[in-house]
C-alpha cells in the first residue's frame, strides 16, 4: 500500500463518501445521485464498464472503496459528456469519473496496466515538456509502451495510417527531434509545479 | 479594418504538419472570404485536452488554460476568444467557468500565473468558430459569398460530442443539433436529416488507448452515413475528423466492410463553395479524397 493511500484510509476510516467529497473533483455531488441509471444507459462505452456510473455512485455510498478505486471502469470514460447533459439532477458525472480516476491514480491504487491511464500519463508528460502536443512522440511512445517487439508490431499495424498522415502533410516527419514547443515552456513547467504543490497541500497529500 | 476580429486559439492539432493542419488551412481561406480577422494568441499552449485530467489533476489543468487566457487578455484585449478545436474550446471554457466560480481557485490561479508575470481576469468570452459563424454572421450572410454551390452532394453532418456537449451552441438541442446541416445546406449541398449517429461518440482519445472499443463506435458512425446515402461526412471537430477518417482501413480489415468515405471539415465545404482552390481548401489534406469537392474546386 502506498503511503498516501494508507494515510487516506486512516484519515477517513469507513467513510468513503466523505473521502470522495473531500478529495475527488466535483465529489461533493455524489450524494445527489438518485439512481435513475440514465448515465449508464447513455455511455457510449457502457458495456465496457465493470461498474457503470450509477453503480459507482451507490458503491461510494456503500463504502466500497477498493472496488471503486481499483476499478477499470472510470478509465472507460471517453469524455463525451452525454451523461452530464442527460442527468436529471445535473450531476457533473464526466468530471466525477475523471476525478475518481485521477484520485485513484494519485494515491497509487489505479489499475497499473490500464492503457488509458498509461496513455494519459504519457500525454501529460508530452504537453508539459514543451507546452504543446508533439503528436509523433506521443504515438510512437504509445506503440512502444509494452516494449520493443510489441512496439514494432503495433507500429507496422499503424503504418498505413501514419503514411497517410505523412503524405497529406498531417504528421511531422521530424517530430522526434522538434515540434510542440512554446517559448514559455519553462514558465509552464514552473507554474504546473506550483499548481501541483498547492493542490497536494490542500488535499493533504503532503505534510 | 476587418468586418469581425477575434483572439484566436488554434490549438495543437492545427499546427503545421499536425493532424488537423488541413482544418487550419481551410479556416484561413474561409475567414479571408468572410473578412474575419483572427489574431493568434502569442505563444499559446495546450489546453490539457480531454485526457489531461488523469495525470494533471484539477489546478494544473486550469493553469494551462488560464495562461492562454491571460496572454489573450494581455495581447488581444477586448476581443472574444475563438477556438476551432472542440476540445480546446471545451477545455478553455470549462476552466474559465471553474476558475471564475471559485474565489479560492481564482486566487490560486493568479498566484501561480505570477511565476510567468501574467494576470488572469477571466473576462473574455470563449467561443467555438461555428458559434461565431452562426451568431455573429448568421446563415444568410454566410450564404452570400457562395460562388459554387455544392449541388448534388449528400452530406452526413457528424456533430460528435464536444462541440455539442456539455456547452453546445445556443438554441440547439443536445440530441439533434441542426446547425451543421444548416451550414451544409447554406453551401448548396444536401444534408441528411435522418442521420441518426450525428452525436455519437467516436471514442475520442480512447481511439489510441482502447482502439477496438472505439472502432465499434466509428463503425456505427460511418455505417449510418452510408445507410442514408451520404457521399461524405462533415464534422466541426479535429478528433472526430481524424478518428472517423483514418481507421477506415483497419475497420475494413477487421469487419470485412468496404468503407471509403471522405470526412471533411465544415470549413473545407465553405472554402470550396466560396471559390477556393483545392489547395486553399486543403483538400489535399484528406487521406480519403473528397473527389466531388475537388471537381467543384477545379471548375472555373
Amino acid at each position: 500500500m502506498t503511503d498516501i493511500n494508507k494515510a487516506m484510509v486512516e484519515k477517513y476510516r469507513n467513510d468513503f463518501l466523505k473521502e470522495v467529497e473531500a478529495n475527488v473533483e466535483q465529489g461533493d455531488w455524489v450524494k445527489m445521485c438518485m439512481q435513475c441509471g440514465v448515465c449508464s444507459g447513455s455511455c457510449p462505452l457502457g458495456a465496457a464498464w465493470e461498474h457503470p456510473p450509477q453503480e459507482i455512485f451507490m458503491m461510494i455510498r456503500a463504502g466500497k472503496r477498493d472496488e471503486v478505486l481499483k476499478s477499470e471502469s472510470m478509465w472507460m470514460c471517453t469524455s463525451c459528456y452525454n451523461c452530464i447533459v442527460r442527468c436529471p439532477r445535473e450531476l457533473p458525472i464526466t468530471h466525477i469519473m475523471h476525478g475518481l480516476a485521477n484520485y485513484a491514480h494519485r494515491i497509487g491504487i489505479a489499475p497499473k496496466m490500464n492503457p488509458t491511464r498509461r496513455f494519459a500519463k504519457m500525454f501529460w508528460k508530452n504537453i508539459t515538456a514543451g507546452g504543446r502536443v508533439n503528436e509523433l512522440k506521443l504515438s510512437v511512445g504509445l506503440y512502444f509502451m509494452d516494449g520493443f517487439a510489441s512496439g514494432i508490431k503495433k507500429g507496422l499495424e499503424m503504418l498505413p495510417v501514419g503514411l497517410g498522415m505523412l503524405k497529406t502533410g498531417r504528421l511531422n516527419p521530424f517530430g522526434l527531434i522538434s515540434g510542440g514547443h512554446c517559448k514559455g515552456a519553462g514558465d509552464i513547467r514552473k507554474m504546473i509545479k506550483k499548481a501541483k504543490e498547492i493542490e497536494d497541500k490542500r488535499k493533504g497529500y503532503t505534510a | 479594418m476587418a468586418r469581425k476580429e477575434y483572439s484566436f486559439y488554434p490549438g495543437c492539432s492545427s499546427e503545421r504538419k499536425a493532424s488537423a493542419s488541413n482544418y487550419m488551412t481551410s479556416v484561413e481561406s474561409m475567414c479571408k472570404t468572410l473578412d474575419i480577422k483572427l489574431n493568434e494568441i502569442p505563444d499559446w499552449n495546450c489546453c490539457g485536452a480531454s485526457i489531461g485530467y488523469a495525470e494533471g489533476g484539477e489546478l494544473p489543468r486550469h493553469v494551462m488554460n488560464a495562461r492562454n487566457e491571460a496572454l489573450s487578455e494581455k495581447h488581444n484585449a477586448g476581443q472574444d476568444i475563438v477556438a476551432t478545436c472542440a476540445a480546446c474550446w471545451l477545455g478553455a471554457k470549462e476552466s474559465q467557468e471553474r476558475i471564475n466560480h471559485s474565489e479560492t481557485t481564482f486566487a490560486d490561479i493568479n498566484e501561480i500565473l505570477k511565476e510567468a508575470g501574467l494576470k488572469y481576469e477571466g473576462k473574455q468570452k470563449i467561443r467555438h468558430m461555428v458559434e461565431v459563424l452562426i451568431e455573429d454572421l448568421g446563415y444568410e450572410e454566410l450564404g452570400k459569398p457562395v460562388k459554387k454551390p455544392l449541388e448534388g452532394i449528400k452530406i452526413a453532418g457528424y456533430v460528435g460530442c464536444q462541440t455539442n456537449r456539455p456547452f453546445g451552441v445556443d438554441g440547439e438541442s443536445f440530441e439533434n443539433p441542426k446547425y451543421l446541416d444548416k451550414l451544409t445546406e447554406t453551401m448548396g449541398a444536401q444534408a441528411l436529416d435522418k442521420y441518426e449517429q450525428k452525436v455519437t461518440c467516436c471514442g475520442g482519445a480512447l481511439a489510441f488507448s482502447e482502439p477496438e472499443k472505439s472502432q465499434v463506435q466509428i463503425k456505427k458512425i460511418i455505417e449510418s452515413a452510408y445507410d442514408h446515402g451520404a457521399d461524405m461526412i462533415v464534422t466541426p471537430c479535429p478528433v472526430c475528423q481524424m478518428n472517423v477518417e483514418v481507421y477506415q482501413g483497419q475497420i475494413n480489415k477487421k469487419y470485412g466492410t468496404k468503407f471509403k468515405i471522405p470526412v471533411v471539415y465544415y470549413s473545407q465545404l465553405m472554402a470550396v463553395a466560396y471559390g477556393a482552390t483545392a489547395k486553399e481548401a486543403a483538400l489535399d489534406g484528406n487521406i480519403i479524397r473528397a473527389t466531388q469537392l475537388e471537381e467543384i474546386a477545379a471548375k472555373k
